[in-house]
């Protein structure tokens, strides 16, 4: 590797750890966050924790150590319970509640660091965006190698994140997804709920130092909220989250250096970025993958309607050369046509002339949702008395959803019936 | 003598400052006072995008700059919420974060390539800075704040009616989704011209602290819009003085510290909703119910005997599980109401008022005991929280029959009519 290279890498290292550090742990309690609609009073500690962490900058003189965590975690349960409190008891909205209570204790936070500021060499502007470009300066010697003292810090939370999330796991994911099974099961959901929160503003504090009060909401909503487009399982989903804010970290890092610009700000942008791209592309839930699974459906559902025609006309013995078998709704050209080539492609139709002919496969195929219509017809009109105008669209609907089992229940249900209301056979099931 | 400049400086601040504070109330009201805040970091990097194009520090094009960039990240909010699996809050927080990190970084490179001037003119849009501010900026700020009000003003009865009842607005016909865009985008001109003094991270409290003060003196919407805008006013005023004072702080934190120590005496002193007064109803109730269970006992003790005999009190403290300061407290103001005399620390007698009241605190629990008793499934649903609800709650031929009921086990006080 040429020189140069190696030493954009080691200046690259401590602050991509710290990022990956502050991203993942902040992105693990994330996803309880989001999950637990939690996101805002996440939002609301880490503005709100800037008092204690003042207070305790001015007492030491510096951002990290002891006392600032347990001050933190104060700060953390005080928010939560003021927010809570107010609303409750003082009967303000819950949002303006939160609202009133968090950019309170900010504005006293900035107060007493810029007070604490004017006594030293910090910047007060770091408060909103952090520092991570600088962690290299102060270090701290751990097994004999100098590392920044905000690693050290970060590494803990991180640690302490993982402990907690292993020991509390069924506790978590239990009052995550049905907090009243929780209830009735012993767990005490306030406690799990303060017990969160209270990682939330330990951890926030902890990476003040590298990414600020505002900018580490991104890190605790964006990696939790593009993971829980990418998956349905809660593991899957911390891991992705994880994943997601490490790469983030060594992007942008990437990123700030090539625009020579804030590491803390092109976090926050790789991080909107790959939620941007999980939202278009994820694979189930994703707005891309949803329109083709709609298309998808949808040219079924043209493609069964043509079959089912052919099989009536078929049925009524009516041999005609138009193309007749269109669709009763009009679809876009599109649809018809790509309907018709899925046909033609699985050999259920074959051309005649200008219109189609039913193959053997087809007829099977087009049989069985003709008897799941007329099925249905049936079943309205037996158990729910409509009119006969009215069986025909809801059976034209229901035809495409109704499987074999299906089936086999509706027959059962009506008996020994072989006709639906408008007189037609109905047309026996494969055995 | 205040300089002219002083005073505009000042009057732009009140006008800001109310036209906020009302705005916020229906964004409260909608549920919205989070979007506002959401809004404010969402505008930054317009606002340095805007500095980038115009390539200079001037009020009108950084403002349009926030306002395109903000409507575009509640945009994405609505967006996000109605077309993906993530819930509102996850969105709000995300846009948030994410537009004002990227904001962040733009400001940072402008930073680095311009001169320093830049990098004071933008910060200040961080955490606001009132002093030194262009006149030109006030009279623009000012404009907008009137625009704000008049319109709040014009729209006022279609606001209210969409605020109060959707369903019904739409039902009569009214452009619902149309009023709610009015006012998301008469919020969205708060929160931006709030920018420059109050800065993107605090904007919202503007918005959010008036409103949700006056909320505490009123139940009627008039009144609650009023007040906040006279609140707003009053923060604006006393921030940008106060700013002025504190030169050496940002203006934000001052600002929203003027507006928090309203929002909290408003919540101590109001009258009904306030804490104060929640707290002095509270101890009525609770005297009363204090005094009313001691003429109970009373009556117990005073039933058993001749009616001269002193009550000792030694006696009523055993029948009760209270404390002898509290049963002494309690006697002391039921001496003060006339109901008894106390002598020698240790001897009670009642009085005939006293003994007239003791006999119908009396008949009242005994009434409801038995009530309970009988109709246990109807009792559930009344409570004796006045006096009131005993003769109204239960029908008269009930009432005699539990009186009947009463009387025949012989424990139907006798109360003697006063003359």
């Amino acid at each position: 590797m040429s020189e140069s290279v190696w030493i954009e890498l080691q200046a690259a290292f401590w602050p991509v750890a710290v990022g990956i550090a502050c991203n993942t742990a902040c992105g693990l309690l994330g996803c309880f966050l989001v999950l637990r609609r939690m996101s805002l009073l996440g939002d609301a500690i880490s503005h709100a924790v800037l008092p204690g962490l003042a207070v305790a900058y001015l007492l030491s003189g510096q951002l990290g150590g002891w006392p600032i965590f347990i001050g933190a975690l104060a700060m953390g349960l005080l928010t939560a319970l003021l927010t809570q409190t107010l609303h409750s008891q003082a009967g303000v909205r819950e949002d303006a509640s939160m609202g009133v209570v968090f950019t309170t204790l900010f504005a006293v936070g900035v107060v007493l660091i810029t007070r604490a500021a004017a006594q030293s060499d910090l910047d007060p502007g770091c408060v909103l965006y952090g520092m991570i470009e600088y962690v290299g300066i102060n270090t701290q010697p751990v097994l004999g190698y100098p590392v920044p003292r905000a690693m050290v810090t970060l590494g803990t939370a991180l640690a302490a994140t993982l402990v907690f999330i292993l020991l509390f796991w069924k506790e978590l994911k239990l009052s995550s997804f049905d907090p009243a099974l929780a209830t009735a099961m012993g767990l005490s959901g306030t406690t799990m709920h303060y017990l969160l929160m209270g990682m939330v503003a330990a951890v926030t504090v902890a990476s003040f130092e590298a990414v600020g009060s505002v900018v580490v909401v991104a890190m605790l909503v964006a990696p939790g909220a593009t993971a829980h487009l990418l998956t349905d399982r809660l593991s899957w989903m911390l891991v992705t989250a994880a994943l997601v804010g490490v790469l983030a970290a060594v992007a942008g890092y990437a990123v700030a250096l090539w625009l020579n610009t804030s590491l803390a700000g092109a976090m926050a942008g790789v991080l909107g970025l790959q939620f941007g791209l999980a939202v278009c592309f994820a694979p189930r839930h994703g707005l891309v993958s949803r329109w083709l699974a709609r298309a998808q459906l949808g040219v079924r559902i043209v493609a069964e309607d043509i079959l089912a025609r052919l099989y009536r006309r078929e049925e009524s013995l009516v041999e005609s050369p138009q193309p007749d078998y269109e669709p009763e709704v009009p679809v876009s050209m599109i649809a018809r046509w790509m309907a018709r080539w899925q046909l033609l492609w699985r050999g259920e139709v074959v051309p005649l002339e200008a219109t189609l002919r039913l193959t053997e496969r087809g007829r099977q195929r087009a049989q069985s949702l003709v008897r799941s219509h007329r099925l249905w017809e049936a079943y309205l009109e037996k158990n729910l008395q409509l009119p006969l105008d009215h069986l025909h669209e809801p059976a034209e609907r229901m035809e495409h959803f109704i499987d074999e089992q299906l089936q086999e229940a509706l027959q059962a249900e009506l008996g020994v019936q072989d006709v639906d209301p408008h007189g037609r056979p109905i047309p026996p099931g494969t055995d | 003598m205040i300089s002219y400049n002083t005073l505009i400086v000042l009057a732009g601040g009140s006008l800001l400052g109310a036209s906020a504070g009302l705005v916020g109330c229906f964004a409260i009201l909608r549920g919205r006072a989070l979007v506002g805040d959401a809004l404010a970091h969402a505008a930054l990097p317009g606002v340095c995008l805007a500095f980038l194009v115009a390539g200079q520090r001037s009020l009108p094009p950084l403002l349009c700059g926030a306002l395109a960039s903000g409507l575009a990240g509640i945009w994405l909010i609505a967006l996000l919420r109605r077309h993906t699996r993530i819930k509102e809050d996850a969105a709000i927080g995300l846009v948030l974060s994410v537009f004002f990190g990227v904001g962040i970084a733009l400001e940072r490179m402008i930073q680095n390539q311009s001169a320093s001037g830049a990098k004071a003119g933008l910060d200040s849009f961080l955490l606001g800075k009132t002093a030194g501010m262009l006149l030109a900026d006030v009279y623009l700020i000012a404009a907008v704040s009137l625009l704000c009000l008049a319109t709040i003003g014009l729209l006022y009865k279609e606001f209210k009616l969409v605020t109060f009842d959707e369903g019904f607005a739409r039902a009569q016909g009214w452009p619902v989704l149309g009023l709610d865009l009015a006012l998301m985008v008469l919020v969205a001109l708060a929160v931006v011209i709030g920018l420059p003094s109050v800065g993107a991270v605090l904007v919202a409290a503007l918005l959010i602290l008036p409103g949700s003060a006056a909320r505490f003196w009123t139940d009627r919407l008039g009144w609650m819009l009023a007040l906040a805008a006279m609140f707003g006013a009053w923060v604006g005023l006393a921030g940008v003085a106060a700013s002025a004072t504190f030169s050496k702080l940002p203006a934000g934190p001052i600002i929203v510290l003027v507006g928090a120590a309203t929002f909290l005496a408003s919540l101590a002193l109001a009258p009904e909703r306030g804490l104060a007064a929640g707290y002095w109803r509270w101890r009525q109730f609770k005297y009363g119910l204090d005094q009313r269970q001691l003429l109970r006992v009373l009556y117990e003790v005073v039933e058993q005997q001749p009616p001269a005999a002193r009550i000792k009190l030694d006696d009523l403290l055993a029948r009760k599980s209270w404390k002898r300061g509290d049963l002494q407290r309690r006697l002391r103001r039921a001496e003060r109401a006339g109901q008894l005399r106390v002598t020698d620390g240790a001897a009670i007698a009642l009085s005939a008022v006293g003994r007239r009241q003791a006999a119908l605190a009396a008949r009242k629990q005994r009434l409801w005991e038995l009530f309970w008793v009988e109709y246990p499934d109807v009792a559930a649903s009344l409570v004796d929280l006045d006096e009131q609800t005993l003769n109204t709650a239960i029908p008269a031929e009930l009432m005699t029959e539990l009186i009947d009921e009463l009387q025949s086990r012989g424990r139907w006080p006798v109360v003697e009519e006063s003359p």
